[in-house]
């Protein structure tokens, strides 16, 4: 082979190469977008889970937030502690008070103590059977037990115990609010954790109307109202609410009259006891 | 003719119609209780007028229609109002019902009340009857029949395509109707046909109804332009757009609705509803609603009060055998199956169909194996395979854009001839809730 042809193809290739090298060259310097470095070190400490909790489209949208200052870094609620310690000595600012959030179901009752009128087969999801006929449970606002909440959840932070009620683990849960999307029946809410009074049905019904349907419902007897501290709770629509604004005169008083126990004070994770009941009963 | 009137693709289940299908129709005895869900009919609740204690006759008005897209709701027996609350409704769910302590010896007399003369009405007059009598569609969609009386002008109506073909197994409702009462039917194709200001009608009747269609034929008026139609047996044939196919060659593009290819489409017992609207002045209280299946022991059509419990209906049939595991509102292919028993016959059901053991029994599912038995079933050309495959990794949005979930109409072909037993008709129905779910969602925020 002609040995110019070798030379000449590598020289014009070479040629190309360090005309378009020094354009993009040129252009880097001139184009150039400064970016505060601490977006990326922030970013870098971040969880990385992209969970959406905090409110922005992400963690690197969150990063820029906090770098302008908008918002503190304890508005990520995923990251522990020293992990905010290192973002807030990152940026200079105090980490700020995280007010720990998580997710908490509005129904108690498991196939132990909800009354069921009718076995469903079929697509193993609660919006496939809520979309034809609901289910089991004779209760239509209760808990479906499928586990679409624990499939959606992103930190495994819910698992579903054996009476086929989800648990949500306080530590996991990052109150993303995945499962309050997934439940057909929007069964949970985002609360903090230190909220600690939780009326835990949605039935509708009232009296014996709502027992028989399930031992755990609320029948809107209006016991907890009367014990507890004035405007607390109200019955509204079959159901004692709960007003969160006045939370602080909350104790555990609300709930030692109640005859099915559908007003509860949770410590920590939901359905505690259930799941040592349970378990002891299944050896 | 050279066209064979039908539609392509579709499924052949067995029918068993044989049940009841020569069981003249009854009247059933007042229950003892009626309960009246305030959501009966596709469209707005009505609202209630009747409070608890408040005494009402028969056929008179408990709750009123709440706009266009709504119809009122009658009293089907003489009564106290008990209470107005929650109880099941035979979707599943909970919903507001009227409940009624019917009076034991009361003759069960309407009030004296106007019976409308209909020649000298005016088309829109009719239609106003006919939403006033509450009257929607009895063929199972509970659709209120007015809306689909007054058309937009820029869709000229050129014909009346009666319903008659009754394709899901088992059910007889329609088929009796015409036998028994074929008068009342040319009746009401009459007075439609005024309303809609049509010059031609067509009744549509499966073939597996001989009968039906040799007596129509027989009753039908001289001066009415209108024939009757045998068509091949064939399930969904009486899916409206399969019918309007079948009949004018025309199909109704995605999307549309029969009054954009000039059709409108009404179920033989709506037009006898309105028919005896038309003879007695009575709102629609009452409906023939087949009980039947290998679970109940006295098969029967029978008139039945709207708002008896289904119990109450499946006990005057002599109740249920001991190994029934399932029982369906509806035809099996498209019925929902009842999770509570006493929910109340609505408007809109059309039979009470009891299972055994031996034909609801549970399907082991397997993996898809893409043999296409599905989209050779399906009536609307769609590929159920593909959407089935979307569904499982909940891509729903994917599906109403690339798949056209849209145009399913969740007849259940595809489920009934999957070797896999993959239930797709229901996985359609969680993808259209999950999309209606979204989208209301998006509007709350």
């Amino acid at each position: 082979m002609d040995l110019t042809l070798v030379l000449t193809s590598v020289a014009i290739l070479a040629g190309v190469g360090l005309v378009f090298g020094s354009l993009i060259a040129a252009a880097n310097a001139k184009l150039k977008v400064w970016e505060d470095p601490r977006i990326e070190a922030v970013t870098e400490v971040l969880p990385g889970a992209n969970c959406g909790a905090c409110g922005y489209a992400g963690c690197r949208a969150f990063a820029e937030a906090a770098v302008k200052g908008v918002v503190a870094p304890a508005g990520c609620t995923v990251m522990g502690d020293a992990d905010r310690e290192e973002v807030a000595s990152l940026l200079g600012v105090e980490a700020g008070a995280a007010v720990k959030r998580v997710a908490r179901l509005l129904c108690a009752g498991g196939s132990d103590v909800a009354h069921r009128r009718a076995v469903y087969h079929g697509v193993g999801s609660c919006a496939a059977a809520v979309a034809v006929t609901g289910g089991g449970k004779a209760c239509p606002w209760g808990c479906v037990g499928l586990a679409d909440c624990a499939v959606a959840c992103t930190f495994n932070a819910i698992t579903m115990n054996a009476v086929d009620l989800p648990v949500v683990d306080p530590e996991k849960c990052t109150a993303c609010g995945d499962c309050v999307d997934a439940c057909p029946l929007d069964l949970f809410t985002i609360m903090p954790l230190d909220h600690k009074l939780i009326v835990q049905c949605k039935n509708l019904l009232e009296g014996e109307a709502a027992e028989q349907m399930c031992a755990v419902a609320c029948t809107a007897c209006g016991r907890c109202v009367q014990d507890a501290a004035p405007g607390l709770i109200a019955i509204k629509n079959g159901l004692a609410v709960i007003d969160y604004q006045k939370i602080h005169l909350a104790n555990p008083a609300a709930t030692a009259r109640c005859p099915t126990g559908a007003i509860v004070w949770v410590e920590g994770a939901q359905f505690a006891g259930t799941r040592e009941l349970v378990g002891s009963d299944v050896g | 003719m050279w066209r064979k009137l039908t539609f392509s693709h579709g499924v052949h289940p067995p029918e068993h119609k044989e049940l009841t299908n020569q069981v003249p129709i009854r009247r059933m005895p007042f229950p003892d209780e009626i309960v009246l869900p305030v959501r009966q009919h596709a469209g707005r609740p009505a609202k209630p007028i009747v409070k608890p204690g408040d005494w009402v006759e028969r056929g008179d008005k408990v709750a009123e229609a709440d706009g266009f897209v709504s119809v009122p709701i009658h009293s089907s027996a003489a009564g106290r109002v008990v209470e107005v609350g929650w109880w099941p409704h035979p979707d599943g769910t909970m919903a507001e019902a009227i409940m009624i302590q019917v009076e034991k010896y009361s003759p069960q007399i309407p009030r004296p009340r106007q019976i409308p003369r209909w020649e000298g009405l005016s088309p829109q007059e009719v239609v106003s009857w006919v939403q006033k009598g509450g009257v929607v569609g009895l063929g199972g969609a509970a659709f209120p029949t007015h809306v689909k009386l007054l058309p937009p002008k820029e869709f000229p109506i050129q014909l009346l395509l009666v319903n008659g073909a009754e394709c899901e197994p088992y059910l007889t409702t329609d088929h009796r109707t015409m036998v028994e009462f074929p008068h009342r039917v040319w009746f009401g194709v009459r007075i439609m046909m005024k309303a809609l200001q049509v010059q031609r009608a067509v009744i549509g009747v499966e073939k597996n109804k001989p009968d039906a269609i040799e007596i129509l034929s027989k009753t039908r008026p001289p001066d009415l332009n209108a024939e009757v139609i045998g068509l091949t047996v064939k399930y969904p044939q009486g899916a409206e757009k399969m019918l309007i196919k079948a009949v004018t060659g025309r199909e109704v593009p995605s999307g549309k609705l029969p009054m954009h290819v000039g059709v409108v489409v009404q179920n033989v017992g709506t037009i006898s509803c309105i028919a005896e609207i038309f003879e007695t002045g009575l709102p629609l209280i009452e409906r023939v609603v087949t009980v039947t299946g290998p679970g109940v022991r006295r098969p029967s059509n029978l008139i039945v009060p709207v708002g008896t419990k289904i119990r109450d209906v499946l006990e005057f049939c002599g109740g249920l055998t001991e190994d029934v595991t399932e029982v369906i509102t509806g035809g099996p292919m498209m019925g929902g199956a009842q999770p509570n028993l006493d929910a109340p016959v609505t408007k809109g059901i059309t039979g009470i169909v009891a299972l055994t053991r031996k034909e609801a029994r549970i399907r082991q599912v397997y993996p898809c194996i893409k043999c296409g038995h599905c989209l050779d079933a399906c009536p609307m050309f769609l590929n159920p395979s593909l959407m089935g495959s979307l569904a499982q990794t909940a891509r729903y949005q994917e599906m109403a854009d690339r798949a056209h979930l849209w145009d399913c109409m969740l007849c259940g072909a595809c489920s009934y001839v999957c070797p896999s037993n993959i239930p797709l008709s229901q996985m359609f129905a969680l993808a259209k809730y999950q999309l209606s779910r979204l989208r209301k969602k998006e509007q709350a925020a």
